[in-house]
């Protein structure tokens, strides 16, 4: 039985980062939280672009999605930069970190008396939470506790043919070991709908897919256009993908084959769940990097073709570059070559192999290239509604 | 492997074959690889550029277009064997705003 070297967290997860989130309530307190992280080591700050005039609804989902955020087993740590008018919930959020046994400080701008103090203040409390929890050490952990986040961005033929066949290899592997797998990107679900619900354990879950589908492909069609260009986006056609049901169809391919277990909304935190699931997504990378950071995953595996860069502040990501011809440009942002699948060079399973030693690197430490070059700032929680 | 043309069709019933080689011009011999690893040889009738399809059959203008065993869309003019597919001949029947507004 493989395991990994993580920090275990009062809540018994195991993290494969020890890390201070800085955590904006509301996007007007960013340039705060900006200033804090940069200067602490260890910090990592959210910078999303929601929390205030929105409807009900929406404040509630990015104030549970920033309080899944904080209970990531990667974080050791938070800071919650409130301004102190927003509109999400900024005392849930405290209290509900609180109770997760993790050190938790909150700071109000206005109350503090403006954005020099709270910086003052913020970087202060930062300091004094990062060497708190700097001396913890890594633990031997059964790697039924890893829960991988899986995605494709930037997708060309490539990638249903190679890359994420390797990332449906790694998920099987992982679920017949117990452990936890979460995908989304509910859009590319647009024409393979019928088979992942086939995969579902119970008629209920099929439905909840079929429907979390119908929701996505209703409000795309809204707008009385064809969806062609938005999705399938001009790369993935320039890359020879001519519709969304041929993404969607290559796309699917990184779930394996396992059942799937159920659906999880936008914010949901993984509990106790085990094997395969789907979290609620769109596909573009700020919110779904976000959404899937948000499930309390240690790590994503990232399978690209035309070669997507972006990473996400405390979760290690592996790209996984199905195209040899971009593997061969952009082998500085791309971690594993499933291009060797396309020349024939390699196996689907020995490219798993591979992926599944960087995992377990990678969890025990080792950073991913995207980590190592910190591109990671863009990020955003995906919302429903309108900003009113 | 990598010196010959190669197109993968991912399923038996497929009627595209995606090709991962360069300089595919008219007339270029390809070898048209399956799952089950057997080959055939085909002439293509256009330049087709890395990652993208042609068609395994004459494929005709309302005809679903088949890749991995399942629809990816309906060809939107008659389509030759050998000839390349893309959007300029292969309709998206999903997330058509536009049809639904002109019904």
């Amino acid at each position: 039985m493989p395991s990994f070297w993580g920090y275990r967290r009062p809540d018994g997860r195991y993290g494969a980062r020890n890390l201070v989130a800085i955590i904006p309530s509301v996007t007007c307190a960013n340039d705060v939280a900006q200033a804090i992280s940069r200067q602490v080591a260890g910090t990592v700050a959210y910078l999303h672009h929601q929390g205030c005039c929105q409807l009900p609804p929406d404040l509630e989902r990015v104030t549970n999605t920033l309080i899944s955020l904080g209970r990531g087993p990667n974080v050791g740590a938070v800071l919650i930069v409130s301004l102190g008018c927003e509109g999400t919930d900024h005392v849930r959020m405290y209290e509900e970190l609180r109770a997760t046994g993790k050190p938790v400080e909150i700071i109000h701008i206005q109350e503090l008396g403006g954005v020099t103090r709270a910086i003052r203040v913020g970087t202060d409390i930062a300091r004094r939470l990062a060497i708190a929890i700097s001396g913890l050490q890594r633990e031997e952990a059964d790697i039924a506790h890893v829960v991988m986040a899986i995605k494709c961005g930037a997708s060309d033929t490539t990638s249903g043919m190679a890359s994420n066949c390797v990332i449906g290899a790694v998920s099987d592997r992982l679920v017949d070991l117990g452990a936890t797998v979460v995908f989304g990107e509910t859009t590319e679900f647009i024409g393979g709908e019928h088979l992942l619900a086939r995969r579902a354990v119970t008629p209920e879950v099929g439905q909840r897919i079929f429907g979390i589908v119908d929701a996505m492909e209703t409000r795309a069609k809204s707008i009385g256009c064809d969806m062609r260009r938005g999705q399938p986006t001009p790369g993935n056609i320039a890359g020879g993908l001519s519709s969304i049901e041929e993404k969607s169809l290559g796309a699917i391919v990184k779930s394996g084959t396992r059942p799937i277990q159920g659906v999880l909304d936008y914010p949901d935190f993984v509990e106790d769940q085990k094997g395969l699931w789907i979290k609620d997504t769109p596909g573009r990378e700020p919110e779904i990097l976000t959404g899937m950071a948000a499930t309390g995953a240690q790590f994503m595996c990232f399978s690209t073709g035309l070669g997507a860069p972006q990473g996400f502040p405390s979760m290690p990501v592996i790209k996984i570059c199905g195209n040899p011809h971009t593997f061969a440009r952009m082998e500085e942002d791309m971690d594993v070559n499933a291009g060797l699948v396309i020349t024939g060079e390699r196996s689907i399973e020995e490219v798993a192999d591979e992926v599944f030693a960087k995992m377990l690197r990678v969890l025990g430490g080792e950073m991913t290239k995207n980590e190592a070059i910190g591109y990671f700032s863009a990020i955003d929680i995906h919302c429903l509604g309108p900003v009113i | 492997m990598a010196d010959r043309p190669i197109a993968l069709q991912a399923k038996p019933n497929d009627n595209v074959a995606t090709i991962f080689a360069d300089d595919i011009t008219a007339g270029t011999e390809v070898v048209v690889l399956n799952a089950a690893g057997e080959e055939r040889q085909m002439a293509v009738r256009e330049a087709i550029p890395y990652g993208h399809k042609f068609a395994l059959c004459d494929i005709a203008a309302g005809e679903q277009i088949t890749k991995y065993g399942e629809e990816i869309g309906v060809a939107s003019r008659d389509i030759s064997t050998g000839a390349y597919v893309h959007v300029h001949n292969l309709d998206s029947m999903r997330g058509r705003g536009d049809l639904e507004r002109g019904e």
